[in-house]
């Protein structure tokens, strides 16, 4: 299985429609496409901005392995992950997710594997600038890394499972 | 070897990034953070939470108890907050 695997890591914003589009443009095989965008919330209109700081080079890598790591385990046709950095408000977009393939639980569960990793796993660090003029940095949160921890030990052996009921 | 320093850790320090030269008996990712840690009350402030501290040794992610061996970049940074 060699799924088409686009990674980038931009300080501008991305077009989700589009890069859905590229990965079905032309295809007729592909029955499921999940997307999913993360977006600057406001947090009850206390911030003013999302300063987004990533290492350059790192960043990208983590990001592809861990695509990698999604077509290794599911049958997916396609995976994009665009994830941006620098200043960010609320309402914009920060990361986009987009899995394609033949049914739709392989979609849906690589997109939630690949956020679960990209967010405990690649190389980037939020800092909040209030409105009130102050600002620091995010905290790692215990349920990511949980999230992340659930996939090392049930992936495999449900999607498994699976193929053999199918 | 280059050290880079990323987010709060790069903010306490007060560098982007620097050329170090630990004494040789300074073998893993911990021990060097040790001995930075002793460098300056900058570094001993970035260096406070050394558990939670995360580092990476050619731009992979690595243990505190891994080797550095011939290295030639680490980053020092706190758990990451993308996504």
């Amino acid at each position: 299985m060699s799924a088409r695997i686009l990674v980038r890591v931009q300080k501008e914003i991305f077009d989700a429609a589009a890069e859905a589009a590229n990965l079905t443009d032309g295809r007729t095989d592909i029955g499921a496409l999940v997307t999913f965008m993360g977006l600057c919330r406001d947090e009850g209109g206390a911030l003013a901005a999302l300063e987004i700081e990533h290492y350059p080079g790192m960043a990208e890598e983590e990001i592809r392995r861990v695509a990698r790591e999604a077509a290794a385990r599911w049958p997916l046709e396609g995976i994009a992950a665009i994830h941006r950095f620098g200043l960010i408000r609320p309402g914009e977009s920060i990361v986009l997710v987009v899995t394609a393939s033949g049914h739709r639980d392989e979609a849906f569960a690589a997109a939630s594997f690949l956020m679960d990793y990209l967010k405990t796993e690649a190389p980037f660090w939020k800092k909040k600038h209030l409105v009130s003029g102050t600002g620091d940095w995010v905290a790692a949160k215990a349920e990511d890394e949980a999230a992340a921890r659930k996939w090392r030990s049930s992936s495999r052996s449900r999607s498994s499972e699976r193929d053999s009921a199918a | 070897m280059r050290a880079l320093y990323f987010a709060w850790v790069r903010e306490r320090i007060g560098k982007t990034e620097e050329e170090l030269a630990p004494p040789e008996d300074v073998k893993t990712v911990g021990e060097l953070m040790g001995w930075l840690s002793s460098q300056g009350e900058n570094y001993a402030a970035a260096f406070a939470q050394i558990k939670t501290m995360r580092a990476a040794l050619d731009r992979t992610h690595v243990k505190h108890d891994a080797l550095i061996g011939s290295a030639r970049e680490i980053a020092f940074f706190p758990p990451m907050t993308g996504g």
